[in-house]
């Protein structure tokens, strides 16, 4: 099988470390005349402690409302009259802050992300009109049942690592959480020598890293941030949840332990995933947006075409923690809650009793395989795997993805299937709909 | 010296004999192809007594050929990492995939099968059945759904065909059954009616070559167009409230019946549309109700060309306790900008940044066959993205300020879906 199709990703990447510790990676693609910068700090929702929930999230939003050298009039338009896109996102693991625009901005771009690691304003009536913001983005996901039952079940399957919280935080601590607590937030994480900044595109490496060293070489490093080191505890039984609510339509989840990225059995696990649900790729950017190739998958044939579900889905990402590896279906109007479970496990007691074929095994490793090609596909896709790699592991693993897929085996497979999908490790969500919804 | 901005994506398009359209673009970035097969053969075509039917069409179509059993289509598809959408809209279904190229010839000619002879077997026809009715379930709890298809039946009412739910009732989709899918295929596909839209790494040649194979030899007679009503843009505004009590967030929706996609006016809609609710983050309705009322996680505004007077609509999601305040807040941005108009620094932002952003729109494989499936189906020229920006740049204010003037809250259609009741008081003074 021809390896080397993963080609966007797999040129040459050049490492810097600024003398504050700032790690910089720059990748020359000269496919189209743009720019793509993204800003990683290493901060994230694992690192939020009871009472602070969301905070990371909530300082993600903060960072977009001006800086000491960009006033708060002056945010709008900064990038788009380079024609660009802006965006942020926070995660378990990472926080992140992406602009992509014609290569002549640049310098624009390396300054915006240069004054969101020192300058950020917390003005607190901006806090105060931000908090409603997100209680508001966070009432929009509860209107959706299958968000409001993942909340609930990752919240059951983990009782330790604060990976069991909300990203976007519990709402009460939302509504306590006070300007000082986010501004400590933002100061303790947004260090040069916590942050990564990666450059992609149509650029010269030498005079990027002169213009980065100009930006940010200024900037003072900080003390290392202290960790939590929270380890989940091993799971002695199967956990249920119950989620009843007015509504349409039932869901159900499986949540089941799964490997950190580093962990021999992560890629065994994708494949496995593969096998059961379809493969997704491994761009948490770009990859969860598009229906898998899951036809001839294992679950979609005991539950779709058997009409039990409309739906089922695989989710499992790399992160820096063991996390959850998560199965999540619709339930057909025809069927029930019990009749979807009991086909889902059978199909699950099938694969940890039997493994996966070789012909599976193929098939799975083609389906990851392309995915591979699709994620790279833009100067931005390709700048978010750097660093996306690099807040988890390190960018390296992001050119080796396809190699460690390839060298997965079947025995691997059922290896992993055994050892993570046992009934004791799993935690079963239901949302059970009331059917009386007010017209 | 030219640049390739200026020089264009300059695709290569072919008229087959039997009047199916062929455009290639080569793009060598990745090793991979898409492809973007169009059929007019939306849900304006279906009848009031048969909705759903397009869309219906669209999850079975892809279950069975001629050849092919719906289990080896999803075999050779899943081999190769291939994951087939149609999309149906209200004009067309969209027959949406990317392949690595070495796969390119197989998956053009699976599709071609797909396309041109579909067996619609009759427990595919079930199965999607099921899955239909539990997506229209999930669709009459989600409040984002449930003001979005109310507002176009209040945009586009009395049976026009832009005014009905794309994926039917229960009750249309139960009445649904095989003969009628196949009359609907039989009846709205044709060569005539492909545009067939191909961009990645693979050479012009190489792809004309196949989808000739594969549909050169396609007959069907050319379907029936449509035709269809004007609707005024001047109705009296109309309100909706659907109260879902089991929810936490209201969404709004609100808009208006504009002009239609071939008008001379729809760059000036386009641009003020930009500064109304898109530009950094939702234009003036993002900076009034997100940013300094902290009321929304969005508030934005969107322009559809269409081919009947195309919808302007603005959405927001809010706390049920700010519902009214929000709809007076977007009430007075669009009374404001249809009274003074943009300002020239508006106008010059939003120009900038809408022919700046054209390298970055057209970066990936999917967006530039997007792009050219529109230009295709408008008929705006296979060399739109060169004339573009100067379409753009020469809009005048006076131009912009003439699309703006055409808003006005005492037309606007509003519902709210959500948790929120009225308070007797009309939300709107």
């Amino acid at each position: 099988m021809d390896t080397s199709l993963q080609v966007a990703s797999t040129v040459a990447v050049r490492e810097t470390v600024l003398g504050n510790g700032l790690k910089v990676l720059v990748q020359e693609v000269h496919t189209a005349p743009l720019a793509s910068v993204w800003c990683w700090y290493k901060v994230g929702s694992k690192d939020e402690v009871t009472g602070q929930t969301g905070a990371s999230h909530w300082v993600e939003h903060m960072n977009f409302k001006g800086t000491t050298n960009i006033p708060r009039d002056q945010v709008k338009g900064i990038i788009e009259r380079f024609g660009g896109s802006w965006n942020g996102y926070t995660w378990i693991d990472q926080t992140t802050y992406l602009e992509t625009a014609t290569r002549d901005a640049l310098d624009r771009m390396l300054f915006i992300e240069a004054e969101r690691m020192a300058n950020c304003l917390y003005d607190p009536e901006d806090c105060e009109s931000e908090r409603t913001v997100i209680i508001a983005e966070l009432q929009g996901g509860e209107n959706d049942p299958d968000q409001l039952l993942d909340t609930e079940v990752t919240a059951a399957a983990l009782k330790v690592h604060p990976y069991r919280n909300p990203t976007i935080g519990w709402l009460s601590d939302l509504r306590t959480m006070s300007r000082d607590q986010l501004y400590q937030h933002y100061r303790r994480y947004y260090i040069p020598n916590n942050a990564v900044l990666v450059v992609v595109g149509d650029v010269m490496t030498d005079d990027v890293l002169r213009r980065v060293e100009q930006q940010f070489g200024r900037i003072p490093a900080g003390a290392p941030p202290s960790r939590l080191h929270l380890e989940e505890p091993e799971q002695l039984g199967e956990r249920r949840v119950t989620v009843q609510k007015e509504g349409t339509t039932a869901y159900v989840k499986l949540a089941y332990h799964a490997p950190q990225f580093e962990h021999p059995d992560c890629f065994p696990m994708l494949v496995l995933d593969a096998v059961l649900t379809g493969a997704k790729g491994l761009n948490l950017w770009v990859s969860f947006r598009a229906t898998p190739p899951q036809r001839s998958a294992r679950l979609y044939r005991a539950l779709v075409e058997q009409r039990l579900a409309s739906s089922v889905s695989g989710a499992i990402v790399p992160t820096q923690h063991p996390f959850l590896y998560t199965i999540s279906m619709t339930v057909n109007e025809t069927s029930t809650l019990a009749a979807v479970e009991a086909a889902a496990l059978e199909a699950i007691d099938d694969v940890v009793r039997d493994g996966v074929t070789e012909a599976e095994l193929t098939k799975a490793k083609n389906q990851l395989r392309a995915r591979l090609v699709f994620d790279d596909e833009s100067v931005t896709h390709i700048a978010h795997q750097l660093g996306y790699f690099e807040t988890i592991a390190s960018f390296e693993a992001s050119h080796t993805l396809l190699s460690r897929v390839m060298a997965v085996t079947v025995d691997d497979v059922a290896r992993v299937a055994r050892r993570y999908l046992q009934a004791s490790g799993r935690t079963a969500g239901w949302f059970d709909p009331i059917r009386s919804v007010e017209a | 010296m030219t640049t390739a901005t200026q020089r264009g994506l300059a695709p290569v398009r072919q008229l087959f004999d039997n009047r199916a359209v062929v455009i290639v673009k080569e793009t060598p970035t990745t090793p991979a192809v898409t492809i973007s097969a169009a059929l007019q053969a939306g849900s304006i075509y279906e009848s009031d007594a048969q909705l759903g039917l397009a869309h219906f069409l669209s999850r079975v179509i892809d279950r069975g050929t001629a050849d092919r059993t719906a289990e080896s289509i999803a075999e050779e598809l899943d081999f190769r990492g291939v994951s087939l959408s149609v999309n149906p809209t209200r004009h067309t279904q969209v027959f949406n995939c990317t392949c690595l190229s070495e796969d390119f010839d197989f998956i053009l000619e699976l599709m071609g099968g797909i396309i041109t002879t579909p067996s619609i077997p009759a427990n595919e026809v079930e199965k999607r059945r099921a899955e239909i009715i539990t997506a229209i379930r999930q669709d009459e709890d989600s409040p984002a759904v449930v003001a979005m298809e109310r507002l176009f039946e209040l945009l586009y009412p009395g049976g026009h065909p832009y005014g009905r739910r794309s994926k039917g009732t229960v009750e249309t989709v139960e009445s649904i059954d095989r003969t009628a899918l196949q009359m609907f295929h039989r009846v709205r596909f044709a060569p005539s009616v492909l545009s067939l839209v191909i961009v990645g790494d693979v050479t012009p040649q190489r792809a004309l070559d196949v989808a000739a194979k594969v549909f050169g030899g396609w007959r069907a007679p050319t379907p029936e167009q449509g035709t269809f009503a004007s609707h005024p843009a001047k109705a009296p505004r109309r309100e909706s409230v659907v109260t879902m009590m089991n929810k936490s967030q209201a969404d709004i929706a609100y808009g208006f019946t504009t002009i239609k996609r071939t008008d001379p006016a729809y760059d000036a809609f386009t641009l003020m549309n930009n500064v109304l609710g898109q530009y950094s983050l939702g234009g003036r309705l993002g900076d009034s109700i997100r940013e300094r009322q902290g009321m929304a996680y969005y508030a934005f505004s969107t322009f559809d060309g269409n081919v009947v007077e195309s919808p302007l609509i603005i959405r927001a999601g809010v706390n049920p306790a700010n519902v009214e305040r929000a709809i007076a807040s977007i009430d007075l941005e669009i009374d404001k900008i249809a009274r003074e108009g943009l300002t020239a620094d508006e106008l010059a932002d939003s120009k900038r940044y809408l022919i700046g952003s054209m390298p970055r729109m057209l970066e990936t494989n999917a967006s530039i066959a997007r792009f050219l499936q529109t230009a295709e189906f408008f008929g705006l020229g296979m060399d739109y993205d060169v004339r573009l920006p100067a379409l753009l740049e020469r809009v005048t204010l006076d131009e912009a300020n003439a699309a703006a003037a055409t808003l006005s809250p005492d037309h606007a259609a509003l519902v709210v879906a959500g948790p929120y009741k009225p308070t007797g008081t009309p939300p709107i003074s």
